[in-house]
Formats: C-alpha cells, structure tokens, sequence
C-alpha cells in the first residue's frame, strides 16, 4: 500500500530542517535568517495540512521509516494530537523569529548568524521528530539534539550572563537525560522494545503477570523525574530565570513555549502509550500532583518578588509549567486533555509575553527594571497591546487561552473528585490570585505616565514591522484559542482517544 | 528627609521596585563581565567581605550554598537516590539468563536477517545504518550541533574585533610545540599509519566490527596528532576551516537525502533499486558503504574542529 502524498509530509518536515541545518552553516548569515524564517513557514503550512486530513478522516497512521517496519525498524505516527501540537509549536517558533528580528541582529554578531540558524533548523527537526515519533529510542536522540540546540540558542549572545546561565542551563537538562536515558534503558531491558505500542503492550504483560514490578515502576519514573528537570516542574526550576531571562529574545520565546513544552508533549506520549493508565494511575500522579499544585504556587510568590520583568515573565513560566502538569496527574482523559490545552494556551501567551517584554525594554534604554520600564507601554503602543493580552490570558480572562485552560482544567479536577478536586480548586485559586497581583502590577506600571525618553534614545523606537505582525498573529492565536476552546478541546479529545 | 513607612508608600515602592534585596543578590553572581573577570571580580568581592568581617562589622549574610543544611539535604538526596537506584538494580532481571530481555523478538530477528537483508555481514552496523538508521541520522547531527554550538561560543574566526583575534593567536604562539623532534619522528610514523587505519574500519564498517562512528574517531585522532607535531601551517596545507565546513556540509547532507530517499521508497513500498549485493565483498551491502564514509567525515571534522576551537578558537 503507498501513501497518499500528504502521509509523506511527516518524513519531509523532519528532514528539510536537518538538509537546511546543514546548509545554514554554509550560507551567509542574512541568508541563514531567511532559511529559518521560510523554513518554520512551511513547516507551519506542512503541519496544518496533516491537522487538517487526519482531523477530517478521524484517524492517525504510521510511517515507517525503511522497508522494514515495526517492530524492528523506526517509524513515526500522527493523529490530530500530533498535527496540532506540531501545528502550534510551528506557530510559534515562527512568530517567535519574526518578533525578535531586530533584536536577533543587534544581540547575535554577524559572523555567528548562519550558526545560530543551524541550530535552530536544528530545533525544528528535533521538533518535528519528538512529536511524530513512535519510537522511545528516536526521541531520547531529538532531546539531546534540542538540549544542545537550547543551550546554543541561550549563550548566542555570547555575554557574560548568558554563558553563565547556558552552563547552568546544561548542567541540570543534561542530569535531566541523563535520568530519562536510564529510565529508558531500564524499560528497554525489561521489555525488550522501543516502539510505543509494543512497549505498551509488554508494559501491559508484565503487569497482568505482576513480574518485576519495582524497576518498572522505577524506570516510569525515572523518566517522569528527567522530564521534570527539563521542563522546570517546581522544585527543578532553578536554571529557568536565567536562561530565558539572559537570552535574546527569540530564544526565550522559543525555550519557553517550544522546548520545555515539547518535553512535556513526550511525556503525555510515553504516559499514554507505552505506561498506560495503570503504572500511572497506581503510582505516579499523586506525587506529580503535589509538585504540580507547589510549583503553581511558589512559582508566582517568586514572580512577584521580581524587579526585572523578563525575570518575572521567566518565573510565571514556572507556575505555568505547574498547571500543565497537573492537569496529567489527574490522570484522566479530561485532565490529559485539559494539559494539552494549558500547551497550547501557554505557549501562545508566553512567546508574546517575552517579545513584547524585549519590545518594551528596548524602547526603555535597554534596561528591565519596573523603575526603568515606567510608561513603556506607551511608547511602543503594539508592545504594550501585546504584554497586556499576554497577561491578561496568562490570568485567565474570558476570551483568551488561558481562560479556556484554566476551566478546563478545574472541570477536570471537579471530574477527579475527591482530595484531588480540593487540591486542584485550591492550587488554581490561590495561583490565579497571585497571577493577578503581579500581572496586574507589570501592566499598571507599563502603563504609568512618565516624561518621554530623552532625544537621542528616540532612534530605537523605530517601527518594527515584523515584531507588529508576529504580535498580531499571536494576539489571534490566543482569540481563537480562547473563543475556539470547544472545538479545539474536541480535536484534543479525539487525538487522545486515537492515542491508546 | 524622613522616609515614609506607612503601607500606602511601601506598596507604591513594591509597584515600581519590586523586591530589592533578591535583585543585589542576582548581580553580585552575574555580571556581563567576561568569566575570568567574573571570577576575578568575586574574589575581590570575597577578600573585601572578609575585611569587613574581620573589622568586627556586621557579619554578612551567608550564601545559600554555604549553609550547613543546603549541605546536608544536598548529601542526604544523593544518598537516597543511590539507595533507590541500587535498590531497584537489584531487582532487575538477572543478566544472562532467559529472562534478560522477556521479549527477545527483536535480537533473534535482527540475528537471522540481517545479512539477507541488508547484505551487511557485521550485523551491528545493519541494525544501526538500516534498521534505525533514523536513530543514526539523528544521532550525527547531535555531532553537528555539538560543533555548531562551540563555534557560536569560541570561534573568533570573522571576528570583528581585531583585538580578541591577536589575542588568541597570541596564546596560540605560546603553546604551539615547539618542533619536537620525537613527537616529530613519532607522529611521521604513526599519522599516516592512523589515517590509514581510520579509512580502513570506516570502508569496512559493513564487513568487520567498526563503521562511521569508529573509524571517524580514528582519523580524527590522526589529524589532531599531526597538528600537533607539524603546528598549524602544515596542517592548513590540507585541512583548513573550509575544508571542515565543505566536508561536513557534503557529507550530512548526503546522509540525509540517501537516508531520506532510503525512508520515502520503503514506506511507499517502492522498489528503491539497491541491491544489496554478495555478502562479503568490499561494494555491497547498498547504501551502508558510503552511509559508513559520510559518519566517518562527519566525526572526524567534529573532532578535530572540537579540538581546535578549544585550542586557539579559529582552524
């Protein structure tokens, strides 16, 4: 049986960044952006076909990678869940370069620009791959590309805050594969297989048979602990405000709603497919639930503590991070989905909380502090529009991303019943009121009327018409995802179901 | 002037200010100083601390890191961690008997097919360039992006300050041997001994234990060692950063696309018109020979790029 020609795109959005990476390193560096830019284009436009032929025919299907397919080659599926998420991701990392165009040429020296673009074709690929894979071997191999990736992406800037936080960055993320891979190799040796389903259903043997229960349970989690590390769950999150604090702006954004996210996404996957319910359902989420519910909250006490509002920004992501997992402790389809959603909503709000941020600064002298961005907003007007429905949706006000997570998420928890549903409805009280003290404080203070800046600080306040539309389309990103939520949460549903 | 204390001023200052005593903290351990003014910077900052503590001033506040039950808990995690790894050790599968792997499906299949399928006779490098050879394509880019990311970092090559380029051709000048003349006669000898060997494993990755990976290593270490007998103007004769970035460029890009070709075809179920030929011989096994010489390019030049851009920054 051959493919329809879209069943081939899978293999072409994972392989067109590697060639691209490749010939990035070769190109000149106005060249290179132009690479990345187009590239994350088609990439956008590849991943919207495949959401919208698997949505249609409500089905997902395997590619295998070689004559020889499971169990014993490579082989990548998609679904719904897969193109969506794929979809957003894409989204973002497009805005993303757009937004941080001009900061990108002053913050990454000419002759290091056609690196930088390799590495994040690099990203792309690791993107593409960690999403469509079905093989937990394949996408051990994409996190190292997209932790080293990441770790490039911070130090670009190549100052002396960044190096320190992209060696602090790597210290921990690779602590952090360096657990998955030991998880990982635990699993393999029990079941001898790395593709999800024959995996899930040797999981699913050894559990009927009850036969060696402890490193089973322990390798699930050793895998769970190298994916919190590296997406900065609550006590793990010390390399965070550094890292996406120093870097330039473009790659915060992309850190912050791709990488760490796409981790994330991996998990759900081996939870999912290859856990099952069960391993989860026994052990796993009441501790994940606790970490969940702490980081949401201490994540905003820090935030609030903050005097530099990328550092602020950097913080909230901590709390988000929380939300995100709680929403898989639940361990429900409901709360799964409602993870999935928080995914998207926060990756849509976060890329434009930190592009806007660095919009902001640059028309303050350069400079982050509260006291130094006093009226900001009012000097770049888009700048300030941008923060303030980031915020907003990060809060979660009707109509925005946010709002439609945040519900969907307490409905989960209400389903879960029980302590849980305590915990939830405490955990997103008490962090959506925090939200608010420091979200409301950083719009109040950008919004403050102060003298305007002196003349010769004017010529940076020169339009950016590229940050204007990357600010537009995520501003509708995070419309559609708040007025779209039933559909959008269906779609979720759908792939979830297909998944298992 | 008298400052005001009440709550109305304090919330005004927390509205502009934030919390100050975190933000002191951040900028005594960052500082866009370069690191080794950093650390210089620091331990100015530490001798001026113990001056002040020795004139009887108020004692300043400890690091987080330096207190006796961040140490503690750190030693205690560490502990435990172990204990639960070793604990779960223990009960995995006893190595070497049948339960090792309870499902070896995989092991026997690749075992008695790989020569017929592949053509390779040295299953490992079937499984890893044809059975997963996506794993693989993966895993040479992880090289490529290693090296990427330690040019973006240390590479002074185009560099606009002219200053910061003397500078490290200057260290270089410090370091560079001297024509020592038994690394000289030693390296005569063995550098094209090692190129050679490296070449051979590479091109009979398919055929006996070695491949890419192996074989790129080797040659590498052949280029290093020449370098460093003969000094960086004889190596440039051969090997310059053009050649590290046309070699590398060519052959990942050759990977991709015969590896793509490779993926399109088999899951179309299209006759992709490579034979795997008679096993055995120095030209079969398909696509794996020259699979095999493009890893090898590939970890070779990161070696050596590696190598050199932690040396003196520029080829």
């Amino acid at each position: 049986m051959t493919m329809t020609w879209w069943q081939n795109l899978p293999l072409f959005l994972i392989l067109c960044p590697l060639m691209c990476a490749a010939a990035c390193s070769a190109l000149k560096g106005k060249a290179a952006r132009a690479v990345i830019t187009a590239l994350s284009a088609l990439e956008c436009a590849g991943m919207g076909i495949l959401l919208y032929y698997t949505a249609k025919g409500n089905e997902s299907f395997v590619y295998a990678m070689g004559e020889i397919g499971a169990p014993f080659g490579n082989e990548l599926r998609v679904g719904p869940l897969e193109a969506l998420t794929g979809l957003a991701f894409s989204l973002v990392l497009l805005t993303a370069i757009l937004g941080g165009w001009q900061r990108l040429t002053q913050d990454v020296a000419p002759n290091r620009m056609n690196l930088y673009g390799s590495v994040t074709c690099l990203l792309t690929s690791a993107m593409a791959a960690m999403v469509f894979t079905n093989d937990l071997f394949t996408a051990y191999v994409f996190i190292e590309i997209s932790t080293i990736a990441s770790c490039a992406l911070i130090c670009a800037s190549n100052k002396g805050k960044t190096l320190f936080s992209a060696a602090r960055y790597m210290i921990m993320n690779l602590m952090g594969s360096g657990l998955f891979l030991l998880g990982l190799s635990m699993l393999y040796c029990l079941t001898g297989h790395l593709l999800f389903p024959q995996l899930g259903a040797a999981v699913r043997g050894l559990l009927e048979g009850d036969r060696y229960p402890i490193p089973l349970y322990m390798s699930f989690l050793l895998m769970t602990l190298g994916v919190a590390i590296k997406s900065a769950l609550y006590p793990f999150h010390t390399w965070l405000p550094d890292a996406y604090g120093n870097a330039t702006a473009t790659s915060s954004a992309v850190l912050s709603s791709l990488v760490s996210k796409l981790y994330i996404f991996l998990l759900i996957k081996i939870f999912l497919r290859a856990a099952g319910w069960e391993v989860f359902a026994r052990r796993i989420e009441d501790v994940l639930l606790l970490y969940a519910a702490a980081g949401m909250i201490m994540g905003s006490v820090h935030a609030i503590r903050q005097r530099h509002l990328t550092r602020m920004v950097a913080y909230s992501s901590v709390a988000q991070i929380g939300y995100i997992f709680l929403g898989i402790s639940l361990g429900t389809e409901a709360g799964m989905a409602a993870a999935v959603y928080h995914i998207l909503a926060h990756s849509a709000a976060k890329a434009m909380l930190f592009l806007s941020a660095n919009r902001l600064r640059e028309a303050s002298g350069d400079e982050d502090t509260f006291a130094a961005l006093r009226g900001s907003a009012l000097r770049v007007p888009m700048a300030g529009l941008a923060f303030t429905v980031g915020a907003c949706s990060l809060v979660g006000i009707p109509g925005l991303g946010g709002f439609a997570s945040k519900l969907y998420l307490a409905s989960a928890g209400v389903e879960a019943g029980g302590l849980r549903m305590a915990i939830v409805l405490a955990a997103l009280a008490v962090s959506t009121l925090l939200n608010v003290a420091y979200m409301l404080r950083s719009v109040l203070v950008l919004y403050r009327k102060k003298e305007e800046l002196k003349e010769t600080d004017q010529s940076i306040l020169c339009r950016d018409g590229f940050f204007a539309v990357a600010a537009v389309a995520l501003i509708l990103l995070n419309l559609v995802l708040g007025l779209l939520g039933g559909p959008i949460l269906q779609l979720i549903e759908q792939g979830i179901r297909l998944f298992a | 002037m008298k400052k005001k204390n009440d709550a109305f001023s304090r919330l005004l200052d927390w509205l502009e200010n934030g919390d100050q005593a975190l933000d002191t903290e951040m900028e005594d351990s960052l500082s866009d100083a370069s690191p080794a003014e950093h650390i210089k910077q620091k331990k100015k900052k530490k001798a001026d601390k113990r001056k002040t503590a020795s004139k009887g001033a108020s004692a300043p506040r400890r690091a987080y890191a330096d207190s006796w039950w961040y140490r503690t808990c750190a030693v205690v995690i560490c502990l435990s961690l172990i204990g639960l790894l070793l604990f779960t050790a223990l009960r995995l599968p006893e190595f070497g008997t049948a339960d090792t792997l309870i499902d070896s499906e995989l092991t026997e299949y690749y075992v008695e097919h790989t020569l017929e399928e592949t053509g390779a006779v040295n299953i490992v490098t079937g499984i890893i360039l044809d059975y997963r050879g996506f794993d693989t394509l993966g895993e040479s880019h992880v090289l490529f992006i290693a090296v990427c990311t330690v040019l973006l970092m240390l590479s002074v090559r185009g560099e606009k300050n002219e200053a910061l380029r003397l500078k490290a051709n200057e260290y270089e000048r410090h370091f560079e041997p001297e024509d020592d003349l038994i690394l000289q006669s030693a390296a005569r000898i063995l550098s094209p001994l090692t190129l050679v060997f490296g070449l051979y494993i590479i091109f009979n990755g398919h055929l006996s234990p070695g491949g890419g990976f192996s074989g790129g290593a080797i040659l590498g270490a052949g280029l290093i060692l020449y370098q460093n007998a003969f000094g960086y103007e004889k190596t440039e004769r051969f090997f310059t950063y053009k050649t590290f970035r046309w070699v590398s460029v060519c052959a990942l890009l050759f990977y991709s696309a015969a590896k793509g070709y490779h993926f399109f075809t088999g899951a179309n179920h299209l006759e992709n018109g490579i034979s795997p030929g008679v096993a055995g011989n120095i030209l079969s096994a398909g696509l794996l020979l020259p699979l095999n010489f493009a890893v090898g390019c590939v970890v070779a030049c990161t070696m050596y790029a590696l190598y050199t851009m932690f040396r003196k920054g520029e080829f």
